[in-house]
């Protein structure tokens, strides 16, 4: 590569420091604040808005409005929550397994068939519209097929979680590859990228802001089928956090029910916040697409 | 003129090297090339019979007005778009180009970016990072290589797509205004080392500006298109001996002369 080698002599040395003092200029940069500072300031809110939540929940309460059974005060929930903490907890564990198993179905399918529907002509013609439309159709609808098709059994949970969380996922791929800017598909071609290459080296990465998007909202989608399939669908000896709502509402327990409601409210939080928010957020920094400005 | 015009006209595989000897055969050429963008209403011509040969080894600047239809020649001849009529040949070799736009990976990093280039000719790991190092010395970027492209400035960008143009090792290299966001002095570096990969290796070069100095700093011919719809209407010749200084007394002659003619062009045409 001699072609590249640098140039001696202290002139064209001298030169390069100028240069590079010139772009050193162009580059000053702010001290970002430090890490505890920022983490503080990320959190401080968050607690104040849940201290909030709890003033007012237990006011609620204090004002007499619901007769203390039917709308118990924090403290007896969180009572609940830990008389029953083992159900509870596996109840947690066999849900957010078949959210997990069915979104990364979901994954594997909504990404294949957003690829080729984004990719083929033929492909988006054809079914284009028909992935819209399935991602607005409330996936409770399905449930009552799907009960026929697999029994009050594992495989209509799966089969509703899958459906709803698929299109989303395929949605966000299709737009984030529409979005691409063609300067960069160009540019792609001019650097030789073609076919599976160009997919995987220049496509997908272009395409991948508005895809995180879409599995944000696939979680968020899979979340809810999820719980409206266990509430449906609610297989014998089985412990989950629909059948656990169930089975306290069965027996009258305002606080068994509010207790698991907050631990599904605290799992779909995290799971879209901290993980999927700050994938999204990592992302669109690394890319440029935030305003330093603000 | 008469170089170019008479120069043979002669099929050849596109992978036959440029240099093997043939020196009549045109490294580019393009046959009375029209280009109509859009359709019948609103149909806009860009290009209009436009004829230019590009020898091998040759430096060809070309000139115009904005909006002339440069960057739409650039992009028929990479092979990114076809022309309505006519036809572009291209026998020197792999063309690459330098857009005129930010056309860097955001999502890469300056290194990022050069690497690619270098991947996408199979190149091995080890050699790619020597080569990426040298390319980013050679555009004055040492140090940059972790930076995302969003970070850098206007000028620090159009030198990492220098260098990733570079690292491809075309043999035609297409440049679409490359240096019109440098400051003066990064700019004469910059016009140094092309020169000098310029001559080292012979590629073929084909170098679109609105600065007539840089154009004949650098050219071995100076094209001038007209406007709307674009036009060859002049070629100047650059006789003057290299190396060449942007702020020597014959460079800027020349560049008085074809600023004349230029600017008849441009009123001719009425546009700005
Ligand atoms: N994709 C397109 N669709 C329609 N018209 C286009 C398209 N690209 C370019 N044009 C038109 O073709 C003409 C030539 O454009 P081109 O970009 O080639 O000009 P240029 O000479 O590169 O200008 P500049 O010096 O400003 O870069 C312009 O009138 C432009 O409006
Ligand atoms: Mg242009």
């Amino acid at each position: 590569m001699a072609l590249f080698e640098s140039r001696g002599g202290s002139s064209a040395q001298l030169l390069d420091a100028e240069l590079s003092g010139l772009d050193q200029l162009e580059m000053a940069l702010p001290p970002r604040p430090s890490r505890l500072a920022r983490v503080w300031a990320a959190t401080w809110p968050k607690l104040t808005a849940v201290a909030l939540a709890l003033i007012i929940w237990q006011l609620v309460v204090w004002s007499g409005w619901k007769p203390e059974y039917a709308l118990p005060g924090p403290r007896k929930v969180w009572d609940a929550f830990f008389e029953n903490f083992d159900n509870n907890m596996s109840a947690a564990g066999t849900t957010l397994w078949r959210g997990v198993r069915g979104f990364l179905f979901a994954l594997v399918i909504g990404t294949t068939i957003g690829a080729l529907v984004a990719r083929v002509r033929v492909l988006r013609a054809a079914f284009g519209s028909m992935i819209t439309g399935l991602q607005t159709m409330p996936s409770v609808a399905w449930f009552p097929l799907a009960i026929l098709l697999f029994r009050l059994d594992e495989g209509a949970i799966f089969f509703v979680v899958v459906l709803g969380a698929a299109p989303s996922i395929a949605n966000g791929l299709i737009s984030g590859i529409d979005h691409i800017p063609p300067i960069l598909l160009r540019s792609g071609r001019v650097l030789g990228a073609r076919g599976l290459t160009a997919f995987r080296l220049i496509i997908l990465p272009a395409a991948l802001p508005s895809f995180v998007a879409g599995l944000k909202q696939g979680w968020a989608f899979a979340w809810r089928s999820l719980l409206a399939g266990e509430l449906i669908v609610t297989i014998a000896g089985k412990y989950s956090l629909g059948q656990q709502l169930d089975a306290n509402r069965q027996l009258a327990d305002s606080a068994g029910v509010i207790a698991v409601m907050i631990v599904i409210l605290v799992i779909g939080i995290m799971i879209d916040s901290l993980l999927f928010g700050t994938a999204e957020r990592t992302i669109r920094r690394r890319y440029g697409l935030v305003d330093t400005a603000t | 003129m008469t170089r170019a015009s008479t120069a043979a006209r002669r099929e050849e595989p596109a992978t036959e090297s440029p240099r093997s000897g043939a020196g009549s055969l045109a490294a580019i050429s393009l046959d009375a090339v029209t280009k109509v963008y859009g359709h019948a209403g609103n149909a806009v011509p860009a290009l209009d019979r436009v004829s230019l040969e590009v020898e091998p080894g040759e430096f060809v600047c070309l000139l115009g007005a904005s909006g002339c239809g440069k960057s739409t020649l650039l992009n028929l001849v990479a092979g990114l778009d076809r022309p309505t009529t006519g036809t572009v040949e291209v026998r020197g070799g792999r063309p690459t180009l330098m857009f005129q736009e930010a056309a860097l990976f955001p999502w890469l990093t300056v290194r990022g970016n050069v690497d690619l280039a270098l991947k996408l000719r199979k190149i091995s790991r080890p050699h790619r990072r020597e080569t990426v190092q040298a390319l980013l010395e050679m555009v004055h970027l040492t140090g940059f290589e972790k930076k995302m492209p969003h970070e850098l400035s206007g000028g620090m960008r159009q030198r990492v797509q220098l260098a990733r143009a570079l690292g491809q090792q075309a043999e035609i290299l297409l440049m679409d205004e490359p240096f019109g966001s440098l400051d003066a002095m990064t700019r004469d570096v910059l016009h140094d080392e092309l020169e000098r990969l310029w001559r080292e290796t012979g590629l073929t070069v084909l170098f679109v500006t609105h600065n007539v100095r840089e154009a004949v700093r650098l050219g071995d011919r100076v094209v001038l298109l007209s406007s709307r719809p674009g036009r060859v209407v002049a070629e100047f010749p650059v006789e003057i001996d290299r190396p060449r200084r942007i702020e020597s007394h014959s460079v800027a002659d020349l560049a008085a002369q074809i600023t004349g003619r230029l600017r008849d062009e441009v009123r001719r045409h009425g546009a700005v």
